[in-house]
């Protein structure tokens, strides 16, 4: 009992972890940032190609999210950073994981904001078309604001999963939370840094996680 | 171009490299079939569980599956992996790999089957008892089937999410596909394993990709939208 | 020569809270009886019903179905009892997953421990008395709702019940299909079911009630033949709920 306190719950390590724990955290702060902004936008462009009545805008759209689903975000990193550099394109690791997750996220965005604009139906489009909107202006008045209403915990349950994705940048040494956590667990032959990464994302995300549920309740039939 | 495709594509490497990235293939389909199993079933029964409504029961499941659903796989990989050996248990790779991605996924289905669950109009549970199957019996022929048909879209595609993440087995020296394909690349001073890893991933994951779709749009069909 | 009671209510109290739903309700139900239970929205009707197989656990009194105390036993003798008890719901709430036939050989199976064989024979003469065995193979959502509460009460039948219970079964139907499930409940009445009904169909109960009840407050507040109960009532509530009702 002891040594697993000693092992996974040691204050005093966790107490000289956490100033450089503390900068892993903001490096995980801005990359969430960087991510999510970019998600979004890019699940946007994505979604309105795939929404689109044009083929040649849909295929695309639906090739790219398909792949992208199918491939680890992992995997698309570790592509992206050691295979790049063969082609003789350097990048920073913060460069590849944001060019990483910008294209895995947009594709599980696009799906959610896809799923949220086929929510709002036909009789909204014709009432603003016919009051004179043109066809942008229904779609950015009109359309998506009730689209994003409408799958507001899909996105916030995505984005929790955005955030999580972001630990994965410690596999490329870029020195967000886990990676500095990690750092400090191989300094100290302890595993409490992890633990207390563990607690600092319980404590940013239980509190989302909940809030999804609670918007959730119910699966539409 | 010639370049480029020696670089990322280079028959030669390819040839070589293909058997590992093959039985990477194999360990991910291992790993990732116990995963479904174990994950799927656990978090069927806990999302059963929680239809009796025994309050201590509740608060021990919810606290579960939000926990699990709030932290990173890779955290929990690592404190499993380097963390246990500390307290005299070594679990290996393959292993810590399974638990986690099983935990993780048991807690993603028991949410959703549990909002299955709460999908299910009172109705049913009142005409099921009212005809003698009592509580056991309705939940198993009457609320269970209902439930497991909601969940089936969202749950294919949590499947799909938690299956892949098996790329993460890499970090800890599991042989799949990717530790296979970075040992390749850093042998062979190519690319091309990583583009065979990436292909591999394709050939596993599109067909549950497209099962997804088509579960999605059977839904959205339904909904006459 | 004085039988038994079918269904008899004892001093049941129900409340939910501080709530006081039910405050005490007697009735007694004979063999081959049917009582049409009326009451302002609100007033317990439907609570009252619950109660007599439990779906509604009574905060008192007591409910005894053909000489036995539905409020003691075990659990199995609970199911056992409501396998005697049928209960028609206002919302059908036929099983959306299975076919007609299977939503009807359901209980008969996995309650009754009927064989299979058993269960879909009296599973078909069920639904051949409701007008339905040409529907047999159909799924609930193909049928209107007049058909779907036909299938309701086929399932409650196959059961053999002693008793059945109907929550306004034709509270959610269309006008037009309204007679063919009052048609089927005639039918049970000729061939001898006993019956309690909680229905604003007064042209039903007229026809072929044998008594009236009205519900208010908690309490019986009067009862007696449809004729008495329509045509002359005496307590002052039933007479401003009746004025209200029929125009
Ligand atoms: N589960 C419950 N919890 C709290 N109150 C309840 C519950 N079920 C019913 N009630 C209350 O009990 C009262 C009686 O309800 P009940 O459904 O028995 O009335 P009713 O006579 O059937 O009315 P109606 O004609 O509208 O169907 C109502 O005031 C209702 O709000
Ligand atoms: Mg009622």
């Amino acid at each position: 009992m002891q040594s697993l306190m000693d092992q996974f719950f040691n204050l005093e390590i966790m107490a000289k972890a956490l100033p450089l724990m503390l900068s892993g955290l903001w490096m995980t702060a801005k990359l969430c940032a960087a991510v999510i902004v970019l998600g979004l936008g890019g699940g946007l462009v994505v979604a309105l190609a795939n929404v689109s009545p044009r083929r040649w805008l849909r295929f695309p759209s639906i090739v790219f999210t398909d792949i992208f689903r199918a491939l680890p975000p992992l995997v698309l990193l570790i592509f992206i950073y050691s295979g790049l550099p063969f082609a003789g394109i350097e990048i920073s690791p913060f460069a590849a994981v944001a060019l990483a997750f910008l294209l895995n996220n947009s594709a599980y965005y696009a799906e959610v904001y896809r799923a949220g604009i086929l929510s709002v139906g036909k009789g909204q489009w014709e009432a603003a078309r016919s009051t004179g909107l043109s066809q942008t202006q229904t779609l950015t008045s009109v359309v998506l604001p009730q689209a994003v209403r409408n799958v507001l915990p899909d996105l916030l349950s995505n984005t929790v999963e955005v955030v999580k994705l972001t630990s994965l940048a410690s596999v490329v040494s870029l020195s967000e939370l886990l990676y500095t956590a990690n750092m400090a667990r191989s300094i100290t032959y302890n595993a409490s840094p992890l633990v207390l990464a563990a607690l600092i994302y319980l404590v940013i995300l239980w509190p989302v996680v909940r809030l999804v549920s609670r918007f959730q309740r119910r699966l539409a039939a | 171009m010639q370049n480029f495709l020696h670089t990322f594509f280079d028959p030669n490497v390819m040839a070589r490299y293909l058997p590992d990235v093959l039985s990477g293939m194999m360990v991910a389909i291992w790993i990732g079939a116990a995963v479904v199993v174990a994950g799927v079933t656990a978090g069927l029964a806990l999302a059963c569980l929680r239809t009796y409504r025994i309050a201590i029961c509740d608060v021990f499941i919810i606290c579960f599956a939000d926990i699990f659903r709030a932290l990173p796989p890779l955290v929990l990989i690592l404190l499993l992996y380097f963390g246990l050996p500390g307290v005299g248990v070594r679990l290996s790779g393959p292993v810590v790999l399974f638990v986690v991605l099983s935990l993780t996924l048991a807690a993603f289905a028991e949410e959703i089957f549990w909002a299955g669950f709460s999908s299910i109009e009172k109705g049913q549970w009142e005409a099921g008892i009212s005809t003698g199957l009592g509580f056991g019996g309705t939940l198993v022929y009457v609320a269970l089937p209902q439930a497991v048909r909601l969940a089936i879209p969202p749950l294919v595609n949590r499947v799909l999410a938690i299956t892949k993440m098996t790329a993460l087995g890499s970090v800890i020296g599991v042989l799949e596909i990717l530790s296979a394909a970075t040992t390749a690349q850093s042998f062979s001073g190519s690319a091309t394993p990583l583009s065979l890893a990436a292909i591999a991933y394709l050939v596993l994951f599109l067909p549950l990709v497209f099962a997804a779709r088509m579960f999605e749009r059977r839904r959205e069909q339904s909904l006459g939208r | 020569m004085v039988s038994r009671p079918m269904l008899e209510i004892v001093s049941l109290q129900k409340c939910f809270g501080d709530n006081v739903i039910l405050r005490d309700i007697n009735l007694k139900v004979a063999q081959g009886e049917l009582v049409f239970i009326i009451g302002p929205s609100g007033s317990g009707k439907s609570t009252m019903l619950r109660c007599c197989n439990r779906l509604e656990e009574p905060s008192g009194g007591d409910v005894i179905v053909d000489g036995r105390n539905i409020m003691s036993g075990t659990r199995r003798d609970l199911d056992l009892m409501r396998l005697k008890v049928g209960m028609v719901f206002q919302g059908f709430h036929l099983y959306p997953h299975m076919s007609v036939l299977n939503n009807v050989t359901l209980a008969q199976r996995k309650a009754m421990g009927r064989t299979a064989e058993e269960a879909k024979a009296r599973a078909m003469d069920m639904l051949e008395r409701v007008g339905l065995a040409h529907k047999a193979d159909a799924m609930p959502a193909q049928l209107s709702g007049g058909q779907q509460q036909r299938v309701a009460i086929a399932r409650a039948l196959a059961l053999d019940p002693l008793v059945m219970l109907f929550d306004e079964p034709t509270s959610a139907l269309d006008p037009e299909l309204v007679g063919s499930v009052l048609a089927v409940m005639k039918d049970l009445k000729a061939k001898g079911m006993t019956m309690l009904v909680v229905s604003h169909e007064m042209g039903f109960a007229r026809e072929t009630a044998d008594r009236v009840i009205f519900m208010d407050g908690g309490v019986v507040v009067e009862e007696g033949a449809p004729d008495e109960i329509f045509g002359a009532p005496k307590a002052e509530r039933t007479q401003a709920f009746l004025s209200r009702v029929t125009r």
